[in-house]
């Protein structure tokens, strides 16, 4: 290794540049034939919740195993806090993990569970006992320590999970699927509850997780992964609005997708050549050159909906095929000409009736969009 | 009847009507019936005649007991002997003595090879078990005679052990050969032989099934693999611990072959005793009182441990209520 006054000049620089908390540098990993984590790369700050977003055998899950010392990379390193951890072993890493099944030991009591980390910690029995009803009182559980795992509801053997994982006080928490084995209910209190505990310790979160929203409502900023590989890296805003591949914009929300290809690019606008809507024109972020095969995707809110032709630039004609009602909005399956149906959510923003029109069943209608809502993929 | 089946029904409820279909036409009762009358039929019936022999008077008849006429309906005389007699109590104490170090020397030895077999890949685990299994294929006479073949005072088996021992201590203590025949010592070592895949099966059964992610969560928070192994592995296998423990000492305690062809006749055990007041001595009701003496020694342990698990069972139940 190229050791000497750069290497120890670095963590100083870095510091004073807002240097990275955790470093995953060109990590692969093999199982035997099969590449389960392939070349991945990323930095993240201290007290962000990141996560690691994707669908199963995607990879997410080896490499959380990766950070928390479990697996050993095939190739690349991981550093964490300015320290190069990859081959010290889980027992000697500055982080805990909260397992997907929370994996509490069953013989153990919940006090007992959460004092389980802090026996290697060099602490008095006073003040392990004050650790540990500091950390029940975190998570609302003061009245039971006593109880032993299968005492006590889903929900709670949650919180202890979370509680234990947190006891030893790590630099860095990782958490495999915390809200997966929840109800609906209870898992959108949890995620507030999550985020106000990480806001309250400080401590750094890497959140794996296969549900889309629970990333975006979680973490500051998220890592959609596929085959192993990351997409993309960006905040909620990012990866939903300005989605860098096919991938990463099918996988996240509802979209409509069109193959096209580029006529004319000026002034920032590309014309591109649909075969279903005709050409329209749409607002070019990237490197787009005429003559190019593009996607062009429309996420359905931000298709209008009228019964005349609006003025706008890029519009076409369809039948409404068949439409969900949701309340505070529907969703429409509309019928274009060339015989492609189209998604479009649109607000109910009006009750109907009296002269107010709202789209129906067989309904001929037009849809539109601004050139800056549609999105323009190369890849 | 309803419909013959209905496509929707999915396989749990088909499994719920099926069961109640069987409670209604008694099948359920019928079921659970078999295994209560054999045991009402094999193991209470003749244990009771065991009991009414042991309270019976030795007589010069056939069968050598009898009751009333001449002697006391109810002759407890045998079981004053029991406690008075110091034969009994010897025997009773080797007996103990050979299960329990049988039983802990079992458990030494086959808990790492259950554990080694619980963690070997799919595919090995097969073959190990296989190999745990094989010595049953052979009849158990045939091993234990292949055992005094190898403790006698010419084996190679012999003299290694003999020149291992020379080795040493210091030449004063120097032997020709390892006197193993006929000693206590060897009835512990071939019980452990014989016994020890009674040991690993249950253990192994226990271990398989624990979750390896308790370990990696106790690894996570900071413990190396040998306090992984005492804090979490140990604890969570005592079911099996105590499976294979009872499955050893229980025919340990009452084992005969073993003793009667390579231990010491000066030292005999229970089922030797028993044996010998059956056979030779024609003394039935004091061959009967053993007998029912022993069972006790074997079964009020068990009906303890069984009382003990209940009470923290319910124990807990009761807390959880209360919460």
């Amino acid at each position: 290794m190229a050791d000497g006054p750069a290497a120890l000049e670095a963590p100083v620089a870095e510091a004073a540049a807002g240097a990275p908390f955790v470093r995953v540098e060109g990590v692969s990993k093999k199982f035997g034939t099969f590449l389960a984590v392939d070349d991945v790369s990323f930095d993240i700050a201290r007290g962000e919740i990141f996560s690691l977003l994707g669908g199963s055998g995607c990879g997410k899950t080896t490499l959380l195993r990766m950070l928390a010392g479990f697996e050993e990379p095939t190739k690349g390193r991981i550093h964490i806090d300015g320290r190069d951890v990859t081959d010290v072993p889980p027992y000697e890493r500055p982080v805990n993990m909260m397992f997907q099944s929370y994996a509490l030991f069953p013989h153990m009591s919940v006090e007992k569970n959460i004092a389980y980390g802090l026996k290697h910690e060099p602490l008095s029995r006073g003040e392990r006992a004050d650790r540990v009803a500091e950390m029940l009182e975190l998570v609302q559980l003061q009245d039971y320590g006593g109880r032993k795992p299968h005492q006590i509801s889903g929900g709670q053997r949650q919180r202890v999970a979370l509680a234990r994982a947190l006891a030893r006080a790590p630099k860095l928490l990782l958490l495999d699927e915390p809200l997966a084995a929840l109800d609906k209910k209870l898992r959108e209190h949890t995620q507030f509850e999550l985020m106000s505990i990480q806001e309250q310790t400080g401590v750094t979160f890497i959140v794996v997780t296969h549900d889309q929203e629970e990333a975006m409502t979680l973490s500051s900023r998220m890592a959609v992964m596929e085959k192993g590989r990351i997409r993309q890296i960006g905040t909620a805003t990012d990866i939903y609005e300005y989605p860098q591949n096919r991938f990463v914009a099918d996988f996240i929300g509802s979209i409509n997708l069109f193959e096209g290809q580029v006529r004319a690019v000026s002034g920032g606008v590309a014309q591109v050549e649909v075969e279903e809507l005709g050409q329209v024109s749409v607002t070019a972020e990237g490197e787009v050159a005429a003559g190019q095969p593009v996607t062009l995707a429309l996420r359905p809110e931000k298709l209008s909906l009228s019964r005349t032709e609006p003025e706008a630039q890029n519009r076409v004609a369809g039948t409404v095929e068949s439409l969900a009602y949701f309340g505070k909005d529907s969703l429409y399956r509309i019928r274009l000409a060339s015989g492609r149906v189209v998604s479009a959510n649109a607000p109910n923003a009006r009750r109907g009736g009296e002269g107010q029109w709202v789209a129906d069943w067989e309904d001929d209608v037009w849809l539109s969009f601004a050139p800056s809502s549609a999105i323009l993929l190369v890849e | 009847m309803a419909a013959i089946t209905d496509p929707l029904e999915d396989e749990a409820s088909r499994r719920r009507r099926l069961g109640r279909w069987f409670h209604r036409q008694g099948y359920m009762q019928g079921i659970i019936a078999i295994p209560y009358i054999w045991l009402v039929a094999w193991f209470l019936v003749p244990f009771l005649i065991i009991f009414a022999m042991s309270v019976a008077t030795r007589t010069p008849t056939a069968p050598p007991f009898g009751f009333g006429g001449e002697n006391p309906l109810l002759n407890w005389s045998h079981y004053e002997r029991l406690f008075t007699d110091s034969l009994y109590i010897r025997a009773y104490l080797t007996s103990l003595v050979n299960a329990v170090a049988a039983t802990a020397l079992c458990l030494v030895i086959g808990y790492p090879i259950a554990l080694g077999i619980a963690r070997a890949s799919r595919s090995w685990r097969s073959i190990l078990l296989m190999l745990v299994i094989l010595p049953f294929w052979t009849s158990f006479l045939l091993r234990v005679y292949a055992w005094i073949g190898l403790m006698g005072t010419n084996s190679w088996f012999n003299e290694m052990l003999t020149a291992v021992w020379n080795g040493l201590v210091p030449q004063a203590w120097e032997l020709a050969y390892v006197p193993l025949m006929n000693t206590n010592a060897a009835v512990i070592l071939v019980t452990i032989y014989s016994y020890l895949p009674f040991m690993i099966l249950p253990l192994y059964a226990n271990l398989e099934r624990l979750d390896l992610t308790l370990d990696e969560a106790a690894m996570d928070l900071g413990s190396r693999p040998m306090r992984v192994f005492w804090d979490i592995t140990l604890p969570q296998s005592v079911p099996g611990i105590i499976a294979g423990g009872m499955l050893v000492f229980i025919p340990a305690c009452g084992e005969f072959i073993i003793p009667n062809l390579v231990g010491s006749a000066s030292r005999p055990m229970i089922g030797a005793v028993i044996n010998d007041e059956f056979a030779y001595a024609r003394d039935w009701p004091m061959a009967s009182t053993v007998a029912v003496a022993l069972l006790f020694l074997l079964v009020v342990p068990l009906m303890v441990y069984t009382w003990a698990e209940q009470r923290a069972e319910d124990k807990a139940r009761a807390r959880e209520q209360e919460g």
